[in-house]
Order: structure tokens, then sequence, then C-alpha cells
């Protein structure tokens, strides 16, 4: 279970909290929505869950220990822009296998063609890159993510087609799934259950 | 108001050292959009939205070259007359604040549209323009990284409907917003038809386009699949005329959430008959054959061989 206890934070000392005592779980398998309106820190929770901000207090627990301080992080985080998410100077092929070589079936099921691999980011477009960023994110060490936006920069056919993917994943390995998302309609098709986060 | 006849834009590239190769990212683009009209353009990116927004602006970059036609106004668009109308009766509202000036405050900024476009007060044309929209008199003081999202959209519809532009152009306006600006900057698009001018709405974002437009062109791979009126895109979509508009209705998450298989093929690689057909249900020998044209089919256009009239 990925487990998130009282988590307060703001950006500067004495700034605005942008979280306070936040708490949320998820299970192994689970598919949780969370939506809010902007300025309400769904991002910001999203980059406490995977470790790439410490929360001011409380604490982020996996199966109860924190979070790995190095190596490849259980919890992934996708963003809403792959193109800021990918070193721009590396080809494609360089990318996408930073981290460990993702199968041939994982790239076939996310329709990355081969010759994508030898281009530069900028030849790509946000929907084949973001299919990098979902393949990158799927590792065999994954347990769970979090899909911050993640298709919303994206034509409804992509959008279904990524999805289908993940939620693939998600049931075949027993993944925990957070959804950020404003859209209604998709946390509706895809979540079991849909979080709030409250006005500060 | 507007009218594209068989628009197709090529890029001339280098490659390593001086080998050069062109590419045809738009090739087959048909359009009209009428004065008191909301057409909405949708497509995947790589399917020529943006590119049509820059040639009817005249603001290709100088490696790209035009071929086909651009009416306006019952007149050939021609590159002297489209630095003359730009900014007055064609005007644009772009993606984000990044097309502002960052060091320019953004009141300024709009009475600056608004003298371009032959405003005999600008001062006082912004000051409309700033009311009409919810913005406080003391917003014209800041600059525009200090505005907030909804503030921002905002700021850029003021500077497109400041002046008397009778066509407007906003390419994506509503990139990852939350619903209520998005509602909000869909309802200024729809106002600003109703006031009689022509807007074409380029989105990815169909069901955003659906809930203002009066008519859908949907763009595949820089050529013109469908136009139709918006009441066709219902139900299970049997209205709609091309197996690509259909396969992107039933995608929406709140329909059947299915994708088609396979991708847009890549301007350096064409196939040589209808660019769908590689990822068509329909496609036969004919379709790779030659590309179709479009034609009228029940109120609206579709460049399909196998749809009936």
């Amino acid at each position: 279970m990925l487990k998130a206890e009282q988590i307060s934070f703001r950006y500067t000392h004495n700034g605005p909290w942008i979280l306070r005592d936040v708490s949320l779980a998820i299970e192994a398998g689970e598919v949780v929505g969370l939506s809010a309106p902007s300025g309400r820190g769904k991002t910001t929770l999203g980059k406490i869950l995977a470790g790439y901000l410490p929360p001011l207090t409380g604490r982020v627990s996996l199966n109860g220990a924190p979070l790995p301080k190095s190596g490849y992080c259980p919890v992934q985080l996708i963003f809403q822009h792959p193109e800021l998410a990918i070193n721009p100077r590396w080809r494609m092929k360089r990318v996408l296998e930073e981290a460990f070589v993702p199968s041939a079936e994982l790239l076939r099921d996310l329709g990355i063609e081969a010759g994508w691999l030898n281009r530069w980011p900028h030849e790509l477009s946000g929907g084949e890159l973001q299919r990098f960023a979902v393949a990158r994110a799927l590792g065999p060490a994954t347990r769970y993510v979090i899909a911050d936006e993640m298709t919303t920069m994206l034509d409804a056919n992509t959008q279904a087609h990524i999805w289908q993917v993940v939620l693939d994943h998600v049931r075949r390995r027993k993944l925990g799934l957070l959804v950020v998302s404003h859209d209604a309609a998709l946390l509706g098709r895809l979540c079991t259950q849909i979080i709030s986060l409250p006005h500060l | 108001m507007l009218s594209v006849r068989n628009l197709s834009i090529t890029f001339a590239m280098y490659e390593a050292g001086l080998r050069r190769r062109a590419i045809t990212p738009i090739a087959g683009l048909d359009l009209d959009v009428r004065a008191g009209e909301l057409l909405g353009v949708i497509g995947a990116s790589g399917s020529g939205k943006s590119l049509l927004a820059h040639a009817v602006l005249g603001i290709l970059p100088s490696n790209a070259s035009a071929a086909g036609q651009i009416w306006f106004k019952g007149e050939l668009l021609t590159p002297a007359r489209q630095e003359a109308l730009r900014g007055k009766e064609i005007a644009l509202i772009p993606q984000s604040v990044g097309f502002l000036d960052p060091l320019m405050r953004v009141g300024r900024q709009v009475r600056r549209a608004a003298q371009l476009s032959g405003a005999s007060s600008p001062v006082e044309a912004q000051r409309r323009i700033f009311e009409r929209y919810g913005l406080r008199p003391q917003d014209a003081r800041l600059y525009p990284f200090q505005l907030s999202g909804g503030m921002a959209r905002r700021v850029l519809v003021s500077t497109a409907a400041v002046g008397q532009a009778s066509l407007i152009i906003a390419d994506e306006p509503t990139p990852g917003l939350h619903p209520e600006v998005v509602a909000e900057t869909l309802r200024h698009m729809r106002e600003l038809a109703d006031e009689g001018r022509a807007v074409l709405l380029i989105t990815h974002d169909v069901g955003a386009a659906l809930t203002v437009a009066d008519r859908i062109a949907v763009f595949y791979a820089g050529t013109t699949v469908e136009v139709a009126p918006v009441a066709d895109f219902q139900g299970d979509g049997a209205a709609l005329r091309h197996p690509y508009t259909r396969a992107l209705w039933r995608a929406l998450p709140q329909n059947e959430f299915i994708s088609l298989p396979g991708a847009q093929p890549t301007p350096d690689d064409l196939p040589a008959g209808c660019l769908f057909a590689p990822r068509c249900p329909l496609a036969t020998a004919e379709c790779r054959a030659a590309r179709p044209e479009l034609r009228p089919v029940r109120g609206g256009w579709a460049r399909c061989i196998h749809v009936e009239s």
C-alpha cells in the first residue's frame, strides 16, 4: 500500500500552505482518481508521493517503509508535458533506456515505432513523446504510478490508446494507480474511487 | 469570410551537411468559415492545425512554401494583403502568455493591439474591453508573468477582441486549464461569433469544440477528412461521414473509450493513396491507389470513397 499520512507542504518558509494534513492510501491493483480545481496542490501531492519533493511534515510510506532514497523508484510519476521530462540532448533510445530496457512487447503495445528511437525529442509530437514517458514509468520494479494530467494535451484517440496500455499493466501486475485529472468523464471511466483536495 | 482551397505547405529542410529534403505536412487542406460562425478545427498533433493558422496569418517560416488558395472576404489573400490585414481584420488568440511581450505591461499590449486595428482611442478601447472580460482597471499594470491562468486567458482574448477583426483564429486557447476557465474561454469564443465575426477554434479537444462550435472540420495528416455540423456528433456517431471522425468520437471517455490501432503517417512518409487507408477498417485497393477528393455528403463534406452521399 502507498500511504500518505498528514502531509503538509509549502514552497517557501512563511509562504501559503499548498497542502495541509492530507492523507490518502492506494492499494495495489487499485485505481484512484484525484480531482480538484487548479491551485489546490494536486501536482505537488503527486511529486511528494513519488519522492520528487520531501513533505514538510507527515510521511509517505510504501508497504510500511519509506520510499528508497536511491535507485529506481517503485512509485513512478508521469507528467502532463513529456517534453519537459525528457533530456532534449539525448536521442530517444537513450531516453527510453535510461533506467532499464523496456520489452519489445511493451513498445509494440504503446505503438512506439523502431524509427523513432533514432530521433531527437524535438522531432516527435507530444503524443509520441508521452508514449516514451509511459514506457519508462512501467519498469519491472514499478509498483505504483501517478499519472498527473497524463493525456490532457493529447487527442481523444491517443488518450484512449495510452490508457488501455496502462490499465492493462495495472491489472496484470496489480499496480496501484493515481489518476490526477480535470476530466470528470475520464475519471469516471478509469477509477473505482475519486478523491478531492480541500480548499485551504 | 474565409475559404481555404487545396492548401499545401512544404518545408525545405537541411539534413546533415547540405543534403536537402522536402517534407509536406499539409496537403489538400480545405475549409470555409462564414461571418457569425464558429468553426471548430480538430485533429491530433501533427495534423496541421497550427500550420493552417500560420498560413492564414502569413507567418510561416521562410523555409516554407505554400500552394493552393486562401480567400478572405471574396478576394485572394496575397502576402501583401496578409501583412496589411494581420492584427486588424484578422486577429490571433494564441495558446499562452508566452506569445505576449514579457517586458510590457498587459494594458499597454492591449492598447497597442487596439491602435494597430485602428481604434480612435486605444485607452478607452482597452478600458472597455477589460470591463467586458471582467478584468480590473489595475490589472492593466501587471506583467504577463503575474497573471493567473484565468486572467491570462482574458487578456489574450482582449488583445484579439479589442479591434474590429472580422476573422478571429484561436489556436489551442484552452490547454490544460481547469474546467471553469475552459468554459469561460469557450463562452467568449461563442460571443465573438455571435457579434458577427468568423471564429476558427483550433483544438485537440473534441469535447470542448462541440460545446460551442456550429460546424467541425476534422484534420488528419495535414488534410481535411470531414466537415460536419455539430449535431452529427451524437449517439454511436452514425451520422458522421468519415471513419476517422467516427473513431475520434468513439474514443472519448464519455463514449466507448476505444482507440484506433496504428499512428498518423509522418509527412516524410505519406502513403500514396488515402492518408487514412493504413488504419481504416473500410480500406480497399482503390483507397490505396489514389487520394480521394473532398466531396459534399449529407450537408457536410467528406474525403472518403465509401461514404454514401
